[in-house]
């Protein structure tokens, strides 16, 4: 499948805002983050800045961006309407959470229940786009049980980084949160590998004699077309597949192996040092995770490339 | 609304037949159909650069060419594809705005270029390639199954069917109700065993493809292989002797 930069840059960075935004809604009436405003400014300011931008990029892709609002109609059977709707519902409880912490000042009582209820609908928005790919049976590679568990581990992991990073910039780390993200990545890490294996030892179930309804072998003689078409484009992509085995490489050290260490080396030292390293982990994680995030489609095989000379799919 | 009408017994599904054993791969279907769709209730169907080295346009109808078998049973088959008008299409139902449907009343899948918001996620979720980006309109494009023909009262009721089917110079496409057990087209379907494509996905095809024949056993008394003439030599008057002589 074709890698789509905004669908990509959207996917990652609503991910990291969701995951920011439910641990804020979830670990500030625990008292585990610091419950001073200006800490609530920097952290929900920066979590609706990842979902918001997140979604603004998510429409540059479409050939009518004005009629995007029409997305939320259909949540009856579309999983992308679902995700539109979770997402607006999304802002009322963050936007009353923010309200009341930053404007009144209140963390506790009925600001609580609102910090959880944004929790809930941002788990609701990412498993909604988790979905979107795995309710797609002509794609292998999407439609099976491990991509939503991995969307929303990566969440999980990329807020988690995040709101430790600032924590420590905040000079008031709570070692919980360093612990908590520092067990995200091995998560996290563990889904992509049960993935990955997955794709690679299971096989799709459409071959080009099912796909034709022939008999034996069945081997393209001739394309439709000499040129490329709209098909060939956004499905036939094939650029990052060669470079798949490096590209995992780098998914894993710069996502996994490097924000892990940083996260530890930031919960046993203190100052600038730890300072560093947990901003250092957030840089990484994000750009492993843009890695792994084009690899899920450039891996992505459809089952109408069975059409112009696939095997199976 | 992108939910799927409710089956009723005796639903009508207007659908397409393609004979696989009959197709001649001369493509005529195919320029048929880019013909009236570029007038017709699609229009326009865009080309770019048409006449240069990297051509590229949409189309509904494409037809591939495979050889399938091994040895003494390999054959060549052409293959006509286009939407299927499925009856369990996922194309509808991952559409968020609506713009994809399916009617009631034929089962003829559709998309509203007025609602459409071009995400292309319908595209994603059709196992045929059924359906092609219009770069120029922002929407989403796909087979009508002819709309603006098979009802069409100021045609000729013999003109009532899809372009490709009545272009077809091999008469190896069929247009008819596969609803009805009765009509000509599942009668054909039934006689000749035709199958869907991908059935494990469980898309349900309307339109039906009809396998090529068994392909028949030689007579026993044919040659194994084909022996050289006698060698007559190079008089004309000999070799005319031997032609005539030989009827």
């Amino acid at each position: 499948m074709h890698p789509a930069l905004s669908v990509i840059f959207f996917t990652t960075a609503s991910g990291a805002g969701y995951g920011l935004l439910a641990l804020l809604g979830l670990l500030l009436p625990l008292g585990v983050v610091p419950a001073d405003r200006w800490f609530g400014v920097a952290g929900l300011a920066l979590g609706l800045t990842l979902v918001t931008t997140g979604l603004l990029s998510s429409t540059f892709h479409l050939g009518h961006p004005e009629r995007a609002w029409r997305a939320v109609t259909q949540w009856r059977t579309s999983w992308l309407s679902r995700e539109g709707v979770a997402a607006l519902v999304t802002y009322v409880p963050a936007g009353l959470f923010a309200m009341l912490w930053v404007v009144f000042d209140r963390t506790d009582g009925i600001n609580s229940a609102f910090g959880l209820a944004a929790a809930a609908m941002a788990v609701v928005t990412v498993y909604c786009t988790g979905m979107i790919y795995a309710c797609l049976k002509p794609v292998h590679q999407w439609c099976n049980a491990w991509v939503v568990p991995n969307y929303l581990a990566l969440a999980l992991m990329t807020g988690a980084l995040i709101l430790n990073a600032l924590q420590h910039l905040w000079g008031g780390p709570h070692r919980l949160v360093g612990l908590l993200a520092a067990a995200s990545i091995p998560l996290a890490l563990w889904l992509k590998e049960r993935y990955w294996v997955f794709i690679d030892t299971t096989k799709p179930p459409s071959t080009a004699a099912t796909a034709t309804g022939l008999k034996g072998p069945v081997r393209l003689l001739e394309a439709p077309h000499t040129e490329e078409n709209y098909l060939l484009k956004e499905m036939g992509f094939r650029v990052a597949r060669k470079h798949a085995v490096k590209l995992r490489r780098i998914a894993r050290a710069a996502g996994f192996a490097v924000p892990l260490v940083l996260t530890l080396i930031a919960l046993v030292t203190d100052g600038a040092a730890a300072k560093i390293a947990a901003c250092l982990a957030v840089g990484s994680g994000t750009l492993g995770v843009l890695v792994e995030r084009w690899l899920f489609f450039a891996e992505a095989k459809h089952t109408v490339m069975l059409y112009y000379g696939a095997v199976e799919a | 609304m992108t939910g799927l009408p409710a089956p009723q017994p005796g639903q009508k599904k207007l659908g397409l037949v393609i004979d696989l054993d009959t197709c001649v791969g001369c493509h005529a279907c195919a320029v048929s159909c880019k013909e009236w769709n570029a007038g017709g209730h699609s229009a326009p169907l865009p080309d770019h650069n048409p006449y240069a080295a990297d051509a590229t346009g949409v189309w509904f109808n494409r037809i591939h060419s495979f050889e399938a078998g091994d040895g003494e049973d390999s054959r060549t088959v052409h293959f006509p594809k286009s939407c299927l008008h499925c009856e369990q299409p996922a194309c509808v139902e991952v559409c968020p705005t609506g713009a994809s449907y399916k009617r009631a009343e034929d089962g003829i899948v559709l998309v509203n270029p007025d609602t459409c918001i071009g995400c292309k996620l319908c595209s994603w979720a059709c196992p045929y390639g059924a359906r092609e980006f219009d770069e120029d309109a922002g929407v989403m494009k796909k087979c009508t199954l002819c709309i603006d023909r098979i009802y069409n009262e100021n045609l000729e009721e013999v003109e009532r069917v899809p372009a490709c089917v009545s272009t077809c110079p091999a008469h190896a496409r069929h247009f008819g109700d596969l609803g009805d057990p009765n009509s000509e087209v599942s009668r054909l379907v039934a006689a000749r065993g035709g199958v869907d494509l991908m059935p494990e996905l469980g898309y349900r095809p309307v339109n039906k493809y009809l396998p090529p024949r068994p392909r028949k056993a030689a007579a026993a008394n044919a040659p194994t292989r084909l022996e050289p003439a006698a060698q007559i030599g190079g008089n004309q008057l000999l070799r005319w002797l031997d032609r005539a002589l030989s009827r």
